[in-house]
């Protein structure tokens, strides 16, 4: 029981197939009713493909980064600041935006289910929604920073954020050094989803000139 | 329900946290079909979030254990279409429909598409004033209902400070067993770790919930 992905897996892919047909049958019970269009289930899983996701985090946290007067918007109201930028995807209510300091760094987890901030940072990962991470994050997150390879200053504060309700956290990390005088779009190349989940920090520019060099 | 296996928080045994690098928006094609058919049946209102929620706790926990997110979800959902007499039983064994589907509210269209992709608003207006304001010292109840509860047992019976007022929102607790909104006050409330694991914790760690507030009494 490492975590859920696990378990679906070591379902020795009978699962999957067994899966396969029970959702396809239930899909054509729900569509032969009336009750779905096909169409537009369709359309749901195109838009979780490509349209939501952590470039639209990345970009409002870049943003911030550049902007002053943006990121006091975003702390004060993160839903209205987001769709004030007109290029990141819709974001409906009660977005939290949580700005890392040197004194305090965030992290967010749901220990009840897997509530995650889905149009900024899309669909969340299987380690999000695993029993590990859920059990784990409120209580030892210096554990679970440690197997992220996110390295510390031993007196930065933890601040965990458990999702109870309808609110949802984006963390806004802080601005990797060496990055003075650069655009918008090269700063959202270091912003990494899981800086905006709180259990990484960005890539450094170092990070970025090596993907760079190693690209054929 | 409230105490079930879903209440994860401070749970041993479940080893390291092991990202996959690289990982698919989808596992299998399944999954994405699964998130859709419950976004389309949501749209029809039949059930609020916390009723999905509820219907998937209520698992049995070796189910819920051993069942991957999405299998999780189709089996909540495959629940509750039969638990509203939308899906009969004898349909989910048989594979295929065997009467014609009964009427709905609304049914979503590929236009209503991206209104869905974007989160509802679950603030209400509020019927009273709210109790606690920032900095406020609260305890939070111990309460074990049967019923769903979005107070995690880690965090019952614990003192906390009122970080920040959210506003007034839908109260899962009565919206999960169809008794409506109640709208309730909402609250961010800030736990040092010392009060929820004790005096071994880490002292420069500290947890918040968001708390409603008839989970909250003045400390």
């Amino acid at each position: 029981m490492a975590d859920d992905h696990h378990s679906h897996d070591h379902d020795h892919g009978s699962e999957l197939s067994e899966m396969q047909l029970r959702v396809r049958a239930l899909e054509s019970i729900l569509t032969a009713k009336g009750y779905v269009d096909p169409a537009a289930l369709d359309q749901i899983v195109e838009a979780c493909e490509t349209k939501i996701g952590p470039h639209n985090g990345a970009r409002i946290v870049a943003r911030a980064w550049v902007d002053p007067d943006f990121k006091k918007r975003l702390l004060q109201d993160a839903t209205e600041a987001a769709n004030s930028l007109g290029y990141v995807s819709p974001v409906g209510a009660h977005l939290i935006a949580l700005e890392n300091t040197p004194k305090t760094h965030h992290m967010v987890v749901c220990t009840l289910c897997s509530c995650y901030p889905w149009e900024v940072l899309g669909l969340p990962p299987v380690w999000y929604k695993s029993a590990p991470y859920r059990s784990r994050a409120v209580m030892d997150p210096k554990g679970i920073l440690a197997e992220f390879g996110a390295k510390l200053p031993s007196e930065t504060e933890i601040r965990i954020w458990d999702s109870t309700a309808e609110t949802r956290f984006l963390v806004v990390p802080m601005r990797p050094e060496g990055t003075d005088g650069w655009s918008e779009e090269q700063l959202a190349q270091l912003v990494t989803r899981d800086s905006m989940v709180g259990t990484g920090l960005p890539k450094s520019p170092a990070e970025i000139a090596g993907e760079a060099g190693t690209k054929p | 329900m409230s105490n079930t296996i879903h209440d994860m928080g401070g749970m041993h045994g479940f080893g390291p946290v092991e990202p996959e690098p690289n990982e698919p928006v989808f596992h299998a094609e399944w999954e994405g079909r699964v998130l859709a058919m419950q976004r389309a049946m949501g749209y029809t209102r039949l059930w609020s979030i916390d009723g999905g929620r509820a219907s998937m706790e209520t698992l049995p926990p070796l189910t819920y254990l051993g069942s991957s997110y999405y299998r999780r979800w189709f089996l909540g959902l495959e629940k509750r279409l039969v638990a509203h007499g939308l899906v009969g039983e004898d349909e989910i064994a048989a594979g295929k429909s065997l009467r014609a589907g009964r009427g709905l509210n609304r049914k979503l269209t590929p236009a209503d598409v991206p209104n869905t992709i974007r989160r509802g608003n679950y603030e209400r207006p509020a019927p009273a004033a709210a109790r606690f304001k920032v900095s406020d010292r609260v305890k939070t109840r111990n309460i074990n209902p049967e019923t769903h509860t979005r107070l995690p047992r880690y965090a019952r019976g614990k003192l906390g400070t009122i970080e920040v007022v959210r506003g007034c929102h839908v109260y899962p607790d009565t919206a999960a067993i169809g008794a409506g909104d109640d709208p309730q006050w909402l609250y961010t409330v800030v736990f040092s770790g010392r009060e929820l694991w004790g005096e071994a914790a880490d002292p420069s760690i500290s947890v918040s919930i968001e708390a409603f507030e008839p989970y909250l009494e003045p400390a």
